[in-house]
């Protein structure tokens, strides 16, 4: 399972860096629908989408994963406020510096402190939120 | 401002997707990068030693990548101050929300998850509406 995690993880940084998503001025030119739009963004999606799901319509023939005991995916299918919510503020921070937290974390050995100071408030963020849920005592989810 | 980049975009995006493919037909899970991160962190020890190794391998992606074509340009406009309100709203929200780019964009929409639909919709219409605000009405 290891040896998924970290050939998947390569995979990932490669394909950041391949379609230029690594860059956050590229992210914001794709969010920038008002001034010089750049749609690259809507075809890393498209492509990522179309390749993920022909292998998650393969899973669905298998009982299992190859190299684990089961699958483990998300079950929920409620639209909740803590969804929309969520969505918002993290779209509001994707807006303000470009950065998602795959890009951010794959340029940290390129972009030095700049991606340091994100990715360092993002895991203070995702601390914050779950000392938030802890005391808004919502039900325990996997992580 | 950058230009539009069909090819690279295209490739880039489909090692993304075989990213994913591989990590839900290999070891039954969402590449989702927050989910991941998260767990890393917090999860039972089973379940961390598979997400230390893709959280290596991203970092690692780009450390091969320097060494054997170029150093990726990576331009970052933001100043410390914004990065890191960014980081602290990208954080708490990916946790709140469930997901990011990756769980909810890429994963949740190949495995047709209406959850995920809405949620890609609502953060990258926060994410334009905040660039339209920071560059034509604030004017940054």
């Amino acid at each position: 399972m290891q040896a998924v995690g970290l050939l998947s993880g390569l995979l990932f940084g490669l394909g950041l860096v391949v379609s230029g998503m690594i860059s956050p001025a590229k992210v914001l030119a794709f969010l920038d629908v008002a001034g010089a739009w750049d749609p690259s963004l809507a075809l890393v999606m498209a492509a990522a989408v179309s390749v993920a799901g022909v292998g998650f319509a393969i899973g669905r023939r298998l009982r299992k994963p190859l190299a684990a005991t089961a699958f483990a995916g998300p079950t929920r299918r409620d639209i909740d406020a803590n969804l929309i919510a969520g969505a918002l503020l993290f779209g509001i921070g994707w807006g303000l510096a470009g950065f998602c937290p795959g890009p951010a974390l794959a340029s940290l050995s390129v972009a030095g402190s700049r991606s340091a100071v994100f990715v360092i408030a993002m895991l203070a963020g995702m601390g914050g939120e779950a000392l938030f849920s802890r005391f808004a005592n919502r039900r325990p989810r996997p992580a | 401002m950058t230009g539009f980049t069909p090819l690279s975009s295209l490739a880039g995006g489909a090692l993304i997707g075989l990213a994913a493919a591989l990590l839900w037909l290999g070891a039954g899970r969402i590449a989702g990068i927050s989910g991941i991160v998260a767990g890393a962190a917090t999860g039972e020890a089973s379940e961390r030693s598979w997400r230390l190794a893709f959280l290596a391998g991203l970092v690692g992606a780009l450390l091969l990548y320097q060494a054997a074509v170029a150093r990726p340009a990576v331009d970052i406009a933001a100043g410390p101050m914004t990065l890191a309100v960014a980081g602290l709203l990208v954080g708490f929200g990916t946790r709140l929300g469930m997901g990011c780019t990756s769980g909810h964009g890429v994963c949740g929409i190949a495995r047709l998850s209406r959850r995920s639909l809405v949620a890609t919709c609502v953060f990258t219409a926060a994410g334009a509406a905040t660039v339209f605000v920071v560059r034509h009405v604030v004017g940054v």
